[in-house]
């Protein structure tokens, strides 16, 4: 379907909807919608060529207002979704997107078997550490003594999911941490990230300033990892960074060239009647 | 409001490379205003709405302004992190996250004026460190012009009292969602 | 010519390769011109436990097991005892067993069948390699009147892969029991050997359901391995990538089911096969097939239930969760194949129908089908194909929920420029954007109904047979006795009709009041515990006529002779 088509370059402009989020002013995630737009435009995809996947929760709308094709389905499965959406359609760009309870709790299983598998997609999780669309409920992310949430008044006491760490045990192919008030920083990221074969974990703090106004200083706080440190090819290297930095370093964390999950899909056979021959006494 | 744009890594060589981060922090400004006007009308603060809708129109006649300047030249295409802001947010762009749904007119130009402020640092700073002198005389301009944005703006912010504590407040919980 | 059968249990444990000697028997019998089938029967230990291989061979196609059964080979005493229930047994019936093949001190249960000592264990000694299940396997062919020509042909061609020497040794195992089957008693009423000019097949429901699907088009299977739906799986594994498909082992079932979603998303048509387990797992996310209109079908194999219940064993109690398992009005397809071969049929019908109306298709085999393989001729070509409705052209805005008259929209695949859009699981107004108006929620839920109510679906939403004032309604594997006991009536001048449902849901009012028109006696026959087939004929269709129910839970299937009974004794014994 792609054949003979002309890469048009479009306006990262082009890439939204007419759909107007819902988000709330302020919202992270407003960064990192820019930043795809600008990530695909710079990429020159073709909205047609791109298909954005996601699960539920605040981030997860995010298809909805970009002009690519989109499926906004269950908690929890997008990645699941897009496995076989990239599997059975490799000429397609695939990128998945939600949050850090969309992906790492209800989701979590997805999680790591997609790091495992090693499809070429792209995921970018909004992590704002907390539920945003159930009203602020603790996530998987939040630290044990938030003691906002009413689920947990007393805070969660379980210690916080490290997903890069995770992502990178459980085979990802390239690790990025990025902030969504850096907006061209992430799109720069972002577009690496697609660009590279495999899957691609992008963790993007992004603050709620609803349930979580503090992560506004989030700006502040975050700092690009030292250049020397960034994109080490080496597992080990990347995994005392990643399990050492309290999450404050941006950056590509690590790049990998494991081999991308990818089935051929060519027919072996002229005529499907050649299928009838096993059965046959 | 922190300021995160204060330089940009290098200096200016050309003046077709001044026109294009000219043009580049007006379009950000456009697009940044328009998408705060949409999102005070999903939220339903259409004062506030329209404010940013003139402000991006406004912003709108500084990039015609750009683009006959720059009339029958080719300017550098350079993609959104190709330029060196200060900080990878172009003066003007970095707005969003100091929204909310119940800010008020006087919130939108302060902000505004923020983003102009940042722009007369960033032009101020073309004018110091260029070595060719049209460059420096046209950022020289850009500085007189965006200081006198911020004049206006400034008088236009006048016309609003300043919200008291606690405009923020809402009454009623969020909207539980899915 | 004279319908005739002859039913076959061969029992044996600890690995001693009933089921391998049982496939054999079945193979030559279909090569010297008989039909037949076999299903399997087996303990919980995956390696060395207790197994049956269960047959009947017959001179014309069958689908049923029989009333009873004339002839059990014991490779070990002991091993009979625990397929008892399984394997009726009458006076003339004959055992034939080993008082050496097994443990000492273990004997065989009591039945009112005569036994006969073959010292299988003992005659494989004398053969190089020799193993008693081919030694068996010889007696067998001599004691039921097979050739011997179309044994070692199956023979070569089964255990080619194994090399000269294990054939060799087998053969000449199965010569000797041919030569010491010589001693034992020929069973009554020799079966006619048929025109062997036919295209003759042999297949597992599960081998059926897996081409059913390749022929109707699917491309795209994800599936977690679950008893017993895993050789359904297997089989499309090794098939998909020659037809340029591919499967996927997903990490859980809940991938399974999105998998296929995503890539049904993208255009191509795919599936996913599981047991009840997996099918409860799967739920919401066939509610999002449902509500963003993206086909999908779902082959469930059904086993016992509930939870981990039975694995290995048939029952048909998941005909509940199959048409009310999804939340909120999420119309969809269920269907029901009546026979292994009907697999074939019915699961390409459905892929074609869940394409055609782009929803979720459930398909409910069972174990029994999935597992039993049959002698059949060469399945009928169908001319099904998947056939979604996919825009050429897009004028103006692209509207992928478009309200038809069909119910039916145009969906565009990734990759057509104007087409884009987003699916939605939330509910949506005509564009795909998520939307909490009642008018879209009203005007969405009806589309999605309509379409799937207003299809004319034709004939093949039940096998509608014979006629008369009695009828039993039946559906899945248990339309096999349930025909068997009709026909023999028939013969007998006894009119009764067979209504055997294929499509459950939607249901066909004016379908049913016709095949029900006239009808005063109604008995349904199920197996499941709680009747959940009853339950839904009578919240789907107004039954007019006086209604019994058959029902009991798997494992054991129902025999002819069971059905005839209840049509006998109607208002006598109640």
């Amino acid at each position: 379907m792609t054949n003979d088509k002309i890469a048009l370059q479009l306006q990262p402009k082009e890439y939204k909807s007419a759909v107007k989020p819902v988000w709330c002013p302020g919202c992270g995630d407003f960064g990192v919608l820019g930043a795809l737009t600008k990530a695909l435009a710079g990429l020159k995809i073709q909205p047609e060529d791109a298909a954005v996947i996601s699960g539920i929760g605040c981030s997860s709308r995010m298809p909805t207002y970009l002009s690519t094709y989109g499926f906004h389905g269950v908690h929890g499965r997008a990645l699941a979704v897009a496995t076989g959406l990239k599997v059975a359609r490799p000429d397609l760009t695939v990128i998945a997107t939600g949050g850090d309870g969309d992906g790492f709790s209800i989701g979590g299983n997805h999680f790591l078997h997609t790091c495992r598998r090693n499809p070429d997609l792209t995921y970018i999780v909004m992590d704002n550490q907390v539920y945003g669309m159930t009203k602020g409920q603790a996530s998987p992310t939040t630290e044990p003594n938030w003691e906002r949430a009413k689920l947990t008044p007393s805070g969660t006491g379980i210690n916080p999911f490290q997903p890069l760490a995770i992502a990178l045990a459980s085979g990802a192919n390239f690790i990025a941490r990025c902030s969504s008030s850096d907006s061209n920083g992430t799109a720069r990221v972002l577009m690496e990230a697609i660009r590279h074969p495999g899957f691609s974990m992008v963790q993007v703090l992004s603050p709620c300033v609803t349930f979580r106004p503090e992560q506004r200083e989030w700006k502040r706080s975050l700092i690009p990892a030292p250049e020397d440190m960034q994109r080490t090819p080496d597992p080990a290297e990347a995994a005392r960074l990643l399990m050492t930095d309290e999450g404050v370093y941006t950056g590509i964390l690590y790049v990998g060239d494991r081999p991308v999950y990818q089935p051929k899909l060519k027919s072996e056979i002229d005529n499907i009647a050649t299928l009838d021959e096993e059965f046959r006494l | 409001m922190t300021d995160t744009s204060k330089h940009p890594l290098r200096s200016i060589r050309s003046a077709d490379e001044l026109l294009a981060y000219s043009l580049a922090l007006e379009t950000e400004a456009v697009d940044r205003f328009n998408d705060l006007a949409d999102q005070m009308e999903v939220h339903h603060n259409y004062e506030v709405a329209d404010l940013f809708r003139k402000l991006a129109k406004i912003e709108g006649l500084h990039i015609d302004n750009v683009k006959q300047a720059s009339a029958g030249k080719e300017l550098p295409a350079l993609m959104a992190w190709e330029f060196e802001w200060e900080g990878g947010e172009s003066p003007e762009g970095g707005l969003m996250e100091e929204a909310h749904y119940l800010m008020q007119p006087w919130h939108a130009i302060e902000l505004a004026m923020h983003g102009e402020q940042r722009a007369v640092e960033f032009f101020r700073h073309v004018a110091e460190t260029a070595e060719d002198e049209t460059v420096v005389k046209m950022a020289l301009e850009m500085v007189e012009e965006e200081e006198e944005h911020v004049a206006l703006l400034k008088k236009w912010q006048e016309r609003f009292p300043k919200p008291e504590e606690g405009w923020d407040e809402d009454l009623d919980a969020p909207v539980l969602m899915e | 010519m004279r319908f005739q059968s002859l039913s076959i249990a061969l029992t044996g444990s600890g690995g001693s390769g009933v089921m391998t000697t049982g496939s054999l028997l079945l193979e030559a019998a279909g090569r010297a011109g008989w039909y037949g089938f076999m299903a399997r029967s087996a303990g919980p230990q995956i390696r060395g436990g207790e197994a049956a291989a269960v047959l009947r061979i017959a001179s014309e196609p069958i689908e049923s097991h029989d009333d009873s059964f004339d002839l059990v080979l014991a490779i070990d005493p002991g091993s009979l005892a625990r397929f008892l229930a399984e394997i009726p047994l009458r006076s003339d019936s004959l055992i034939i067993s080993d008082a050496e093949g097994g443990r000492r001190g273990d004997s065989l249960p009591d039945t009112p069948a005569r036994v006969i000592d073959l010292p299988m264990k003992g005659l494989a000694k004398t053969v190089q390699a020799g193993r008693p299940n081919m030694i068996a396997l010889g007696a067998l062919t001599k004691v039921i009147g097979l050739p011997l020509a179309p044994m070692l042909e199956i023979l070569e061609k089964i255990l080619k892969s194994k090399g000269a020497d294990a054939l060799e040794s087998s053969w000449n195992c199965v010569q000797e029991g041919y030569e010491a089957g010589a001693e034992l008693p020929v069973l009554d009423g020799p079966l006619v050997n048929t025109d062997i000019s036919a295209d003759r097949w042999s297949l597992t429901g599960n081998e059926a359901a897996g081409l059913g699907a390749v022929r109707g088009g699917i491309r795209f299977v994800a599936g977690y391995p679950i008893t017993p739906a895993t050789e359904l799986l297997e089989w499309l594994a090794g098939t998909l990538p020659k037809v340029g498909g591919v499967l996927v082992q997903a990490e859980d079932e809940l991938a399974s089911v999105n998998q296929i979603i995503g890539a049904s998303f993208g255009g191509t048509p795919a599936l996913t096969a599981t047991s009840g387990p997996g099918l409860a797992l799967m739920t919401e996310s066939i509610g999002l097939s449902v509500c963003s209109e993206v086909p999908v079908v779902i082959i469930d194999v059904m086993r016992c239930g509930p939870s981990t219940g039975i694995a290995t064993k048939s029952e048909q109690s998941d005909l509940d969760i199959a048409l009310h398992g999804l939340h909120g009005d999420a119309p969809h397809l269920v269907l029901a194949p009546t026979s292994v071969t009907d697999c074939l049929f019915t699961t390409q019908w459905s892929v074609h129908l869940a394409e055609s109306l782009q929803t979720a298709a459930i398909v409910l085999s069972d174990q029994s089908l999935g597992q039993s393989k049959a002698i059949v001729e060469r399945p009928a070509d169908v001319s099904f194909m998947a056939r979604r409705v996919v825009p050429e052209t897009f004028a103006g805005e692209y509207q992928r929920y478009a309200i038809s008259e069909s119910g039916v929209s145009p969906m565009s695949i990734p990759g057509q420029a104007g087409g884009q859009y987003t699916a939605d699981g939330l509910e949506h107004n005509q564009a795909g954007t998520p939307s909490s108006l009642p008018e879209d929620h009203y005007s969405q839920l009806e589309k999605r109904q309509r379409k799937i109510h207003a299809f004319e679906f034709g004939q093949h939403w039940a096998d509608l047979e014979g006629s008369g004032e009695t009828a039993v309604i039946t559906w899945g594997a248990t339309t096999g006795p349930v025909r068997e006991a009709l026909s023999r009536l028939r013969e007998r001048g006894e009119n009764v009709r067979l209504i055997a449902v294929r499509l459950l849901s939607p249901e066909r009012p004016a379908d049913m009041a016709a095949a029900l028109a006239g009808v005063k006696r109604l008995l349904v026959v199920e197996q499941s515990h709680s009747r959940q087939f009853h339950r839904y004929l009578r919240s789907a269709y107004d039954l007019h006529p006086a209604v019994k129910v058959f029902n009991r839970p798997g494992p054991l299937p129902f025999r002819p002779n069971e059905i005839i009974e209840q049509l006998h004794n109607w208002g006598q014994a109640d």
